[in-house]
């Protein structure tokens, strides 16, 4: 990852880039929340996005998946200005968890499913393999038994997991979590992380992630900030700091590790940081 | 009885079928997104395009529709004004509506029955009436029947349709025109003042009972047409206003599904 502030980073700089942040400043009703932050995410990297409250975090994770428009500068999304991005699937995006609604009447299953009603399936029905993907993320993220339940019954642990389970479904290059682990008991985030920690390690996927917990994000991806831009400070794994073997089966491979996790052998600890 | 089988009331019925799905329907997704008071807001604007229709020489339900789209239009521009107070758009909107009828009301009063716009006059539709309320109900099954999977998606969690890719500003537009015309053809049957038990009553009762989505549409239809079929024989056998009974049948099934609500969701 480049960072710099005030100073222009073109893409050329940032090979096989992901996300790519040029300049970019935001305010809201005239009052500056960030100015001039650059930085470039690289496949494989794990960013870990860490800041005071104001800092600026969740914006910058708006503005990158569009919901928000930077003031000044640009961002892209793997080559493609955000605006013109197209690709949406390639992108998995777990929100925080605030705004579910419990008394919602959906089931674990149909939630699941929504990942895949983007703009490129509109008016197409869903297919038998639609249902293969969403029984895959299910397993994945080991909930395929709460599949039938209403969204609202589950725990706050588990609601997250199906959260992470849409956006798995279309097996994204990039996941994007903001606060991924807010509400949630100590135990339920270690095994959230191990998850999350297994993924990038094991499979091409790159990630960017919003949090509170200096603990998780210090074992993983270092003591110290790899670079600071205002109050937000950047922590980061590199993709050749991870090793290289890609498993194909997501949910597979998960499962082998909840297995792992379950049976009380050893797993290698979250701080593993060679 | 034999009210059952006159030519009016059969086309009262038809009516009411095709209202008892397609408002339940349209309601569902607004009660869902938490936008319930927009029916009532819609309905009372909707009333003086009917009456300005009948002034000028209009089809009243065009004249609503018309007023209800371009309500709906202004309560998002005014929900831009007031962000973090968004529901005073409604009370402005829905006021202007009402003060707009009323004098609309006064104009023509001495050939318009107000009481037929305010509680429905379900016993004069008409086969133009019919035929509009069946076009309706054709594109929003149709809407509905297409985009199920979109419109839960933007029902559940807007932000995540939006990050998807959906075009979400065409969709509100489109849900916006769509409660419209249910709305605008509702008044007709049950009357502007309860054309929003009809949208939202059903929902409420879903949210009881459903425990998926496609319940909670099944369950809407359902509820919609035991009230309306139902409503209509009542207030046909006794003589009462059909609206009101339609209305006061929902509320007792909501009522007896809340009584019961601990054995009741389908499935646990």
């Amino acid at each position: 990852m480049l960072l710099s502030k005030g100073n222009n980073e073109s893409a050329q700089s940032c090979h096989r880039e992901v996300v790519g942040v040029d300049g970019v400043s935001f305010s809201y009703q005239h009052k500056s929340v960030m100015s001039d932050v650059s930085f470039c995410v690289k496949e494989r990297d794990f960013i870990g996005l860490i800041g005071t409250n104001g800092a600026g975090k969740t914006t910058l994770l708006r503005m990158i998946v569009g919901l928000l428009k930077p003031t000044e500068g640009q961002i892209r999304l793997f080559g493609v200005p955000v605006e013109k991005f197209k690709d949406w699937d390639r992108i998995g995006y777990v929100p925080q968890k605030n705004s579910l609604n419990p008394q919602f009447p959906a089931t674990v299953r149909e939630v699941v499913m929504s990942g895949l009603y983007g703009r490129k399936r509109l008016f197409r029905p869903i297919t038998k393999g639609d249902q293969m993907k969403a029984a895959d993320a299910l397993e994945a993220m080991g909930i395929i038994d709460l599949a039938e339940k209403r969204i609202g019954q589950l725990s706050g642990g588990q609601q997250q997991r199906v959260f992470l389970a849409r956006a798995l479904i279309n097996n994204p290059s990039l996941l994007i979590l903001d606060e991924p682990t807010v509400g949630i008991d100590a135990e339920t985030q270690q095994s959230f992380f191990h998850m999350i920690k297994h993924m990038h390690q094991h499979h091409n996927m790159t990630f960017l992630m919003v949090s509170h917990d200096m603990d998780m994000i210090r074992a993983y991806l270092g003591q110290e900030p790899a670079s600071k831009s205002g109050k937000l400070n950047f922590y980061i794994r590199h993709s050749h700091d991870t090793q290289d073997c890609v498993e194909h089966n997501l949910a597979h491979s998960l499962r082998g590790l909840r297995e792992q996790l379950e049976s009380g052998r050893e797993v290698v600890g979250i701080g593993d940081r060679n | 009885m034999e009210i059952v089988t006159s030519e009016f009331f059969q086309r009262a019925l038809i009516g009411g079928v095709l209202i008892g799905i397609t408002a339940p329907l349209m309601g569902l997704f607004l009660v869902l997104r938490r936008l319930s008071m927009i029916g009532d807001t819609l309905s009372h604007v909707a009333i003086a395009g009917v009456a300005l229709g009948y002034i000028i020489g209009v089809y009243p339900i065009a004249a609503g529709l018309v007023f209800a789209i371009a309500a709906s239009f202004a309560i998002e521009k005014l929900r831009k004004a007031y962000k973090t107070y968004a529901e005073l758009s409604l009370a402005i909107i829905m006021s202007g509506g009402i003060a707009l009828a009323s004098l609309l009301f006064t104009m023509g009063r001495s050939f318009m029955d107000v009481n037929s716009y305010l509680f429905g006059s379900i016993y004069t539709l008409d086969s133009t009436d019919l035929y509009t309320i069946g076009g309706v109900t054709l594109v929003v099954l149709l809407v509905v029947g297409l985009q199920a999977k979109e419109l839960f998606l933007l029902s559940f969690d807007e932000e995540a349709a939006s990050v998807s890719g959906l075009p979400v500003r065409i969709y509100n537009v489109m849900i916006s025109v769509l409660t419209a015309l249910v709305i605008s053809v509702a008044i007709k049957i049950v009357g502007a003042l309860l054309v929003s038990a009809l949208l939202t009553i059903p929902a409420a009762c879903s949210l009881i009972i459903a425990r998926s989505f496609k319940q909670s549409i099944m369950a809407v239809v359902i509820i919609g047409e035991l009230a309306v079929i139902g409503g209509l024989m009542i207030a046909g056998v006794w003589n009462l206003a059909p609206g009101g009974t339609v209305v006061l049948l929902l509320i007792a099934i909501l009522l007896v599904l809340l009584l019961f609500r601990r054995s009741l969701r389908l499935g646990g």
